[in-house]
């Protein structure tokens, strides 16, 4: 069982500030971009160039607004690529405390096996494919979960609530239809 | 350095927060996006409620550093990419995030997730030209009210700092009134 929702909307909402406090708001999906553009540079090494007065790259995406991901994808060792490989750890760790997510569970979550029985195979292609239209829509979107609806919110930007807007009008129906029972 | 230290230390505790309000978990975002249970969403809104009042607040008092605000554009692929990640939100049960998060403490299914991810975020990054080219991404970064300092657009005339701090709380009691089972109780499950 989750925290109390007092208690875990508290510490996350001091999070989010003690992020925009200390250094800038939160947001996780452009590092899925640095990642691999990590390892395409690494396989293919003109990707990247570094230049007189930063960084380049031959992909239009990683080349935009002065090559900020062309740089970041070059120096992977910076603030936003290490938050969240942090993120990782922390995530771990706490799980690890609290005795671990159990065996079941980390090979099919109760909800899917509520809905569709013992299918693992099928839960493992679902989730690939939903990671696959995540990410697409978060590149297209600028921001994430993360990025938009918290970060985006908590400023009053009229991009998160736009974003907002798209999330659940789309994952309320998905949810409702995929997800019948409970779990 | 510092920002490395600071990197570690707020990505720690997000991800450890992630995973202790449920968040990484799918069965509760099933729950909360298929309105059976709202408890994450409680939890959600209060935060976001209580990062808005307390920047917006610190902002005023002078403690809080108004260039650490990053307001992203608002353009019309926002909302469509935003409607592709919430079918995936809702099918997955994860978001790139708490995919991660997930992944990270043992879900099986959350490394899937993650592979495609990787797979779909450079297939935008083979198609973004194209994107482009639809004028879709052109927009403008606008928040409710004029933040003062933060240099961007207010969408209305009202000082930004204020509007925030009413924004926020009303995130905060939204997040109160919501019902828990706005459904109702599930039907009970015949006994074994």
């Amino acid at each position: 069982m989750p925290l109390n929702w007092k208690t875990g909307g508290l510490l996350l909402g001091l999070v989010f500030f003690a992020a925009v406090l200390l250094v800038k708001p939160i947001g996780v999906s452009t590092q899925f971009v640095i990642f691999d553009a990590i390892v395409a540079d690494a396989v293919s090494p003109d990707l990247i160039t570094q230049t007189d007065d930063g960084y380049a790259s031959t992909n239009a995406y990683l080349d935009k607004s002065g090559g900020k991901y062309a740089k970041n994808a070059a120096n992977p060792f910076n603030y936003s690529f290490v938050f969240v490989l942090a993120l990782m750890a922390g995530a771990a760790g706490s799980a690890l405390l609290r005795g671990g997510v159990g065996r079941d569970e980390r090979r099919l979550p109760a909800i899917w096996q509520a809905n569709y029985g013992n299918t693992p195979v099928m839960r493992y292609a679902v989730a690939f494919l939903a990671g696959f239209v995540v990410l697409y829509g978060a590149r297209l979107a600028g921001g994430c979960t993360s990025g938009h609806m918290m970060s985006g919110m908590m400023q009053t930007a009229l991009s998160g609530y736009i974003f907002a807007a798209g999330a659940f009008a789309a994952a309320i129906p998905v949810a409702m239809m995929m997800y019948r029972k409970e779990g | 350095m510092t920002t490395i230290i600071l990197a570690i230390v707020i990505g720690a505790a997000f991800g450890a927060v992630l995973d202790r309000i449920g968040a990484a978990d799918p069965n509760w975002i099933g729950r909360m996006l298929s309105l059976k249970h709202l408890h994450l969403m409680k939890t959600i809104l209060l935060a976001i409620g209580t990062g808005s009042v307390l920047m917006f607040a610190g902002q005023m008092a002078g403690l809080v550093d108004v260039g650490h605000m990053s307001v992203k554009a608002a353009y019309v692929g926002v909302f469509i990419g935003g409607l592709l990640l919430g079918a995936g939100w809702a099918a997955a049960g994860y978001c790139p995030g708490t995919g991660l998060a997930a992944a990270a403490s043992g879900r099986r299914d959350a490394l899937f997730f993650v592979a495609g991810g990787l797979l779909g975020a450079a297939a935008y990054m083979v198609t973004y030209p194209a994107w482009v080219a639809t004028g879709l991404l052109e927009g403008a970064k606008l928040t409710l009210g004029t933040v003062p300092g933060a240099g961007v657009d207010g969408l209305i005339g009202l000082r930004g700092d204020i509007l925030g701090i009413v924004m926020g709380l009303a995130f905060v009691a939204v997040a109160f009134a919501l019902p828990e089972r706005p459904m109702g109780k599930p039907a009970p499950v015949a006994a074994e």
